[in-house]
Parts: C-alpha cells; structure tokens; sequence
C-alpha cells in the first residue's frame, strides 16, 4: 500500500505491505535503527516514538495507521538549537547518567518527552508510575528518574514543551 | 594538582552521546548487502525423540534459500559445541560431559532446542516457511526439579547417565565439620530453594555472519560478551576455521550480565550457514525465543546447617545442594554451582569448619550458566539466611551475632577454611555505616507506627563476600577452566600524544570508554577526552577473555595500567636522552618529563612526536614508536564485600511487599569513577531485588514446558519497584594490583536478595514465621500469613 508520512520532518512516499509494523518500517526501509526491539508482546517499550507528538510503541502499530502522521524518532530530537545540540532530555539523560547500555535508552527518552509534555512539575512517584511501560535492565532506574525530572524541568524552562 | 579527569573524578561517560541520539551500533542494526534472514525451529517438546523432518513444501516457497538440520551439520562434520569447565567429583573422576551438538540430532533436551534453521529472504518468509516445515516427535517423558532428576526411575536426560548426575563435587573438611556439629551447644538448620532466574538482558542475542569466498575469511557479529573467546572455541572446536580467517565483532551490546557470555550453538550454526550458502545471514533472537533459548540462572535446592557454641560463636557449616544444569553443559555451567559457590560459604565470618557438597544434575530444562553473581548470591544467600535462623533460635540480636563472628579487621590477609585467601576487608566498618545510615536503632518506632496502619513492617540486613576476577590462571587450571584467565591491554600512543586503548574486556553498558579513559588519564597526566578505548573486534584488538565475574578493571584494567607504565618507562629513555641527562634522574608527573632538581623538562607530547620521528633519538639502544601492550595474569582473585541494609512493610490483607527503602555500603577497593560505581549498584541491587520480590522461571513439572514465557508471566522488576537506594563506597585497597581495584559489577545482586528476603522474614516474624522461600510474591506471602495465622490460632 502507498503510505506517505512525515518521519522526522521529511516527507516520506513508500510502498509497504499493510500488515508491516511501524518499527520495521523505521529501521528496515528507513534505516533508523534508533528506535529497538526488545520484545514480542508489547511491553519493554525500546521500541517507543512520538506518532502525532505522542508516544506509541512502535511495535504494536502499523505503519499503515501513521498515514499521513508526523511520526518522530529519537533521530529526529536533537539539533534544534544548532548541528550537535541535544534535546533537554537527551542532555539530562547523558548529565545524570541515566543509561547503561543504551538499549532501553531511545524508548526511555520519547517517552519521557512525552510525559515532560504533561506535567510541568511531576513528583518521583508520578515519574515511576508513567515508567510502566518502559523496562531498563541496566540502571536500576535510580538514574532515569533523576534524569526525566531534570529533563523535564529543563524542558519547560526553556519552553522546549509541546501541547499534545 | 589534581586531575580532573582522572582516578576519583565522576566525570559524565564519554560513550553516551551515541546512545542518547540512537546512533548505538548494535547486531540487529547490521545490514550487509544480498543479505538472507534466519529463523531457528525449536522443540515444543521438554524430550522427545526427533522422528524425522520434512522441509519440501517449505523448500517450494519463493525465496527460501535453505532449511537446514542437526543431520546436515553432522554430515559437514561441525562439533558439538564445548564447555569450559571440567569439574571433578567427589570420586576424583571426571565431571559426565555429554555431546552438545549445535542443532538436535536424535533427542531434543529441552523445550526451545533448535531443530532446525530456515533461510530465506527475509524475516518474515523465513517464519513462513518455518510453519511449513514438518517435524515430527516421539514424546518421552520429562524431568524438571533436581530432586526428581536423582529420584530412581527419573526419565534420563542422557541414556547414558541414568541417574542425570554430572557431577557430585564437595569442598572443605569433612571430618573437621562433623566434629564441630558433634561438640556444639546449638545447631541451626534452614532448607532453602534458589528460584531459576531468566536474564533477560534488554537487547535480545543476535547473530549476523558474512563468508568471503574471495579471501577465505569468516566474519561473525554476535551480541556477545566474550568475542576472543567465541572465536576461539567456534573457530577451533566447532567450526574447523582457522585463528587467522576468522573474526568476531561484538559491537555495542544491549546489557549482558553473564547471559551473553556463552558460546552459543546459535553462533556457530549461522557462521555455518553463512559459510555453506556462501550469503551473509542474520539471526536477531525474538524476546520469547529467548526465554527458551537464553541460559538461565540460579536453580539450587539447599540444606544447610549451623554448629555454634553457647555464646553464638559459629563452630561449623554443613551445607548439602543441588544444582540444575538443564539440558546441557553451557560454557561455564559446571563450574558456577561449585567453585563460585562453595568457597564463598565462609562469607564474613570466622567459622572455623567449613563441608559442603554440590550435586549437579541433567534435567529437561533450558540450559543454567552464570547470571550476574553467578554462585555468590546463592552462597550469600544460604549464610545470611541461615546466620537470621540461629540468631532468632538462640534469641540473639541478628546484628550482635554477625559482630560476634566477624573476620577482625586486624585479621586480613584471612585463610578461610575453603580455599580463599581474602587480602583485605573491613566488615564491621561496613555493617557500621550500614546501620547508621539505615537507622537501624529507630526502627521499633517506624515498626510500632506500621502496625497502626495494619502493616507488618520489617528490617533485614545482609552481609556479603565475593570473589572477582577469577585468577590466578594456575588455580583456575587445577579447578577445571579450560582457559586463561588474564587479561591484555594495548596503548597505543600517537605521534600527536593521543592514545587509543585496545582492550581484551568488552563494555556492555559499564562505561569502560571512560573508566579506562581515566585510569591513563590519570597516569599519563592527559585528559580523558584524548584517550579512545577500542574493544570488541578480533581483528582490532590483540587477545582477551572478556567481561565477567566483575573483572574488568581487576584484571583488564591492571593489564591497562602496566602498558601505561611501560610507555612511561620507555618515554623516561627517550627524555633522558633528549635532555642530556641520566635516566634515574628522570622524573614524570602532570605530563611532563623532567630532570630532578632542575627547570628542564620536555611535554609527554614532545616525547611522542620524538618517538615517532626519531631524529635525535637512541636508535642504537631503543626502537622507535611507542606502543606498549601487556597480559596480566593476577596473583589472587579481588573480594569486594560489604553490608546491605533493606526495610519493607508488608500489607496483611494481601500479602504485597512494599520495599522502602535500601543502604548498601560496599567495599570495592579504589574507586574509578563514583559515578558510574553507583550506577553498577543500583542496577545490581534491582536486579536482586527482582529476584527476592517478582522474578522466577515457572516449568511445568509434568510437561516441561516453561510457564513464565514472556514478560506477560516473567515478572520483570519497574520502576516503581523502589524508591531511591542509598549508595556509599567504604573502601580498602585491593593488596595485589597496582590500582588497588576490586570490581562493583556484581556486589548489589550478590548483597540484595538475601537483605530484602531479611526484611521480609522479619516482619513476618511476629506470626513465628522464620522463613520464606523467593520470589515474595504477594500470593506466597498471602498464603504464609494465613498459615502462620491459623497455626497461632491452633494453639
Ligand atoms: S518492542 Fe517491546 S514494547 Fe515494543
Ligand atoms: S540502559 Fe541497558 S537496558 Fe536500560
């Protein structure tokens, strides 16, 4: 099926079996091997991207559903403020180290951003709820925690929020 | 002048940025041009004779390439695929060392032993075909629990090996241990099981393998932990291919923690494969293939008593344990039960006699290996454990009867009396700090204000040894490795003064870029961001074993630092002669060579570019370049310890734990970069804390087949598992090697089961319940409470 969509900005025209999924449509056709797969029934959340600026798990959603969709990858977050600048989460991510491996990691920052989106002023507890979908086998989350409420106060301090 | 980005300093990772804009290199993300998909097909049977295999209407659809079987790798004459260990029993015969062949041939041993591999042109044809490919079983009766694997008349896992025994392997005195049992004023008793434990690093394993007719070379990307070492055995046990034609990358690498330190028969048949179809081949392992297929840990049943006298003072420990190796032997199987576990049962203490015997045992079960702690945490787990059961036996405070058999300070170097020499610790200095920073000493107020809220509320503490950078060779020889246990490191300094690092240990997720970048760093006197840490390619890096068994820095980084100081040694020639003056009079700090007591002095900088254009240099005496490589073999394993300290409450209606909070104090020896030393416990200590609360593999004891399949039925540790743990280093040095480092990758997993299954005992022990077996889940904790409940009720 024909399916045009705007993956990280650009506008993008393929041709895709109606039962591929968005995640293999990202990395096997459109080589962004940034989003991962790290399960078969939809919960570790590696796989998390912003359809529309709100995140989905790319594994359980048809690439067909993202027609006409502004679809937006861990590739397309960073640059906004000049070549190797990085999105306030990203940065908060690499300040708190609040990764390990790196695996869970592409997930962890759209969902997070996503969340930062939501709440301007989240407590701990409200972070480790929203985390429920999103597994980390390297940190402990200790470090991811700190990391989403550093990223999102950075993000809303410097008015780097969207509205969902 | 301290240096900033040198030993000590918390300075962010180096490797992160790839990370975080999802430029990671990992296996799954390899594309190679003409590229063919594999798909493995996996016994649905615990044990069944394999009748036979029709692949003919799979082989008719359009773009299979090939569907391949046990019976075609026998007749290319591919080798079974070999274990590392050879343990020795009891008997001083050898360990039973059944064939492991890559793909089934005659028997499936487990639920998810690969029968077959199809090929096809892309993934989702070779699942396609995968459906079409008829194989037929003959289904024999399965065997899963150890104790039914030794009960006579159990199904054989190997004909062979009727009573599924591998090995009965024993350590420490018998005699002695039974004197000590027979002059004793107590004995405290515990039987105990250490639930199965699936890995599940975030990254599934993967394999990609490309044949180049054209030069007769073999390349292999695999999701591993140990890329010299898969080279070695699949080149030269399996596969038949030569050192010098085969190369191994293990790029980035999506968590390990011992799961991805196996040579896997997956790796050998898509190499095969690659090399027979003469087209690259990937295999990407979807998550529940895994859960069949990744070597799973843990697995003990365990009885084990305690010998003390009047006063509480440990006399004796005798400890009798069954261990699982699945299906087959895996890399290092044999060997985590029994060297990783037994010597490790002195633990902290002073107890003089020490017996324990291990039985491993075959069973119908997906293969057991190391999982992070590998033999620590169950040894850990049984003494700590049993330590809280004699303390509430002899109505002694949990935290005076440690204190009373604690190894004195004073008393390091220790000979235990199974094996181990530990060269340093301070135990009581880490309970110390434990228990102040936990406040241990208010917890009857925060018990008391529990119980108002209708909560059980508890403390648990554990103490804990363990045992890193397994070495020195020598030993690990007579124990049974059939491998080295060093370490090499390259530095490679550039004509500029840059260095690149080539190292044998292999990151996935412990930061080595920066680590390493910050030990020569700190030597060098340059900062890290012109030091690169190469690893993880064959064809790049000289030889190594690998990351495991937390030795990284132990090992790898003490190799590191000697190279670094072989290039100082050379640089101090080469300044000497560049200034005139005698090599002892030569001195190196901050970067600079200088002449002692006076101003002359040359920049680390200038020394390299004079080693590289040798001009006015000592040729006659000295070669040009500077490139120094080392491989260092330790005389000692390394013995971080420490003190945990965990409080939970537990709701009464439903059993649910809730845990609360978390102090691990742990000597580690000298401490690299905190940062990422507390990074490695956090993750360490919920990995454990998985265990204690949520995580257990489930199989059918009938059927075999594995009950907890996926992450719908495996209960992985979330975030909300538990607030924010308290991490704090009490350090002593490490005596043997030079950086004075130990290793922190596996202390929060070998510390937190037994703490939180502490805590937990402990607020159940108002209902006189004295112990709970792993997971705490609310069920079982549900169900103890009513038992408990209605036995108080009976009397
Ligand atoms: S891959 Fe695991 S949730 Fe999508
Ligand atoms: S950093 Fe490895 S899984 Fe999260």
């Amino acid at each position: 099926m024909e399916l045009t969509l705007t993956v990280n900005g650009r506008k993008v025209a393929v041709d895709v079996p109606t039962d591929m999924l968005l995640v293999d449509l990202l990395r096997e056709r459109l080589g962004l091997t940034g989003t991962h797969v790290g399960c078969d029934t939809s919960q570790c959340g590696a796989c998390v991207v912003h359809a529309d600026g709100v995140s989905v798990k790319s594994c359980t959603m048809l690439a067909v559903a993202a027609q006409g969709s502004q679809v937006t990858s861990i590739e397309g977050i960073s640059g906004a403020g000049g070549r190797n600048s990085l999105h306030p989460m990203q940065q908060a991510f690499h300040e708190n180290h609040g990764l390990q491996c790196g695996f869970c990691t592409p997930g962890m920052i759209m969902s997070s951003i996503d969340f930062a989106n939501r709440n301007a002023a989240p407590t701990e507890a409200e972070v480790r709820h929203w985390l429920e979908g999103n597994m980390c086998r390297c940190t402990g989350y200790q470090n991811i925690v700190a990391s989403i409420l550093a990223g999102t106060a950075a993000m809303h301090a410097t008015g780097s929020v969207e509205a969902a | 002048m301290g240096n900033i980005t040198g030993i000590g300093a918390a300075i962010l990772r180096k490797e992160d940025k790839r990370f975080i804009t999802g430029r990671g290199n990992y296996v799954a993300d390899v594309k190679l041009p003409g590229m063919t998909y594999a798909v493995f097909i996996r016994s649905p049977h615990a044990h069944a004779r394999l009748l036979g295999i029709d692949a003919s209407a799979a082989l008719d659809m359009p773009g299979v390439v090939a569907v391949l079987t046990g019976a075609d790798l026998k007749a290319d004459g591919v080798g079974g695929i070999p274990c590392g260990w050879g343990i020795t029993g009891k008997d001083g015969l050898p360990m039973k060392e059944p064939p492991h062949p890559a793909m089934a041939h005659g028997k499936v041993r487990h639920v998810g032993d690969a029968v077959a591999l199809v090929v096809a042109e892309s993934v989702d044809l070779a699942r396609l075909a995968a459906d079409a490919v008829v194989v037929e079983y003959d289904v024999l009766p399965a065997v899963v629990g150890v104790i039914d694997a030794l009960m006579p008349g159990a199904p054989a896992v190997f004909e062979d090996i009727p009573d599924n025994l591998c090995c009965d392997w024993e350590i420490g005195d018998r005699a002695a241990t039974d004197a000590a049992f027979a002059s004793a004023a107590h004995v405290a008793k515990i039987n105990l099981v250490n639930n199965r434990l699936i890995g599940n690093p975030m990254e599934p394993r993967a394999a990609v393998a490309q044949y180049e007719s054209s030069t007769g070379r073999t390349t292999l990307w695999s999701t591993s932990q140990f890329p010299h070492v898969v080279k070695l055995l699949m080149g030269n046990f399996v596969l038949g291919i030569p050192q010098h034609k085969l190369r191994v990358i293990a790029p980035d690498v999506g968590g390990g923690f011992g799961v991805k330190q196996f040579h896997y028969a997956e790796e050998a048949v898509i190499t095969w494969a690659a090399r027979r179809l003469d087209v690259p081949v990937k295999w990407v392992s979807e998550r529940s293939e895994g859960f069949v297929s990744d070597a799973q840990g843990r697995d003990h049943v365990t009885e084990a008593e305690m010998a003390l006298d009047e006063t509480g003072k440990f006399l004796g420990l005798r400890v009798s344990t069954v261990a699982n190796m699945g299906g087959y032997l895996s890399t290092f199987g044999p060997n985590i039960p029994t060297n990783l576990y037994g010597p490790l049962l002195a633990g902290v203490y002073t107890t003089p006699a020490i017996y324990c015997e291990v039985k491993v045992v075959f069973t119908n079960t997906v293969p057991v290996d190391a999982y992070r702690g590998a033999g620590r945490p169950e040894a850990t787990f049984v003494l700590e454990r049993l330590v809280d059961v004699a303390a509430a036996q002899l109505g002694m405070d949990r935290v005076a009867i440690r204190r009373h058999n604690m190894i004195p300070t004073a008393a390091y170097p220790y000979q235990t009396p199974v094996m181990m020499e530990y060269d340093s610790g301070d135990p009581t200095g880490c309970l110390d700090r434990a228990l102040a920073l936990s406040d241990w000493d208010g917890f009857a107020a925060r018990r008391a204000e529990a119980a108002t809220r209708g909560r059980y509320r508890g403390i648990g503490l554990a103490t804990y040894v363990e045992a890193c950078g397994l070495a020195p060779s020598r030993i690990a020889g007579r124990l049974g490795a059939r491998g080295g246990l060093y370490e090499s490191a390259t530095v490679r300094v550039h004509a500029t003064g840059d260095v690149t690092v080539l190292i044998g240990t292999h990151c996935h997720g412990q930061g080595h870029e920066t680590t390493f970048a910050q030990i020569v760093s700190e030597k060098l006197g340059i900062p890290a961001d012109k030091i690169e840490v190469v690893f993880g390619d064959t064809d790049k890096v000289q030889f190594g074993m690998g990351t495991y068994g937390s030795r990284s820095l132990s090992v790898g980084g003490s190799a590191l630092a000697k190279s670094v100081d072989k290039v100082i040694l050379k640089g101090r020639k080469i300044a000497a002669h560049l200034l005139e003056a005698g090599e002892p009079d030569i001195e190196f700090a901050d970067g600079k060579f200088s002449v002692a007591g006076t101003d002359r002095s040359l920049k680390f900088e200038e020394i390299c570019l004079a080693a590289y254009i040798p001009h006015n240099y000592p040729l006659e005496v000295l070669e040009p370049g500077l490139e120094e490589q080392s491989f260092y073999d330790p005389v000692n394993f390394t013995f971080p310890g420490g003190a945990h300290v965990a409080e939970v409450e537990i709701e009464a209606d439903t059993g649910t734990v809730h845990l609360l909070s978390y102090v691990a104090v742990d000597d580690i020896g000298t401490v690299i970069n905190p940062m990422i030393v507390a990074g490695q416990l956090h993750g360490g200590i919920v990995q454990g804390a998985g265990q204690a609360l949520c995580e257990t593999a489930v199989y059918d004891d009938s059927s075999g087949q594995l009950l907890s399949g996926s992450f719908m039925d495996y209960a992985m540790p979330r975030a909300d598992i538990m607030p924010n743990m308290k991490i704090v280093t009490h350090s002593t040095r490490c005596t043997h090697n030079d950086l004075g480092v130990k290793g922190c990758g596996e202390v929060g997993t070998i510390g937190s089961p037994a703490t939180v299954m502490s805590a937990v005992v402990d607020a159940l022990s108002p209902l006189g319940i004295t112990h709970v077996d792993m997971p705490a889940s609310p069920n079982r904790i549900w169900r103890a409470i009513k038992a408990a409940r209605v036995a108080q009720a009976a009397e």
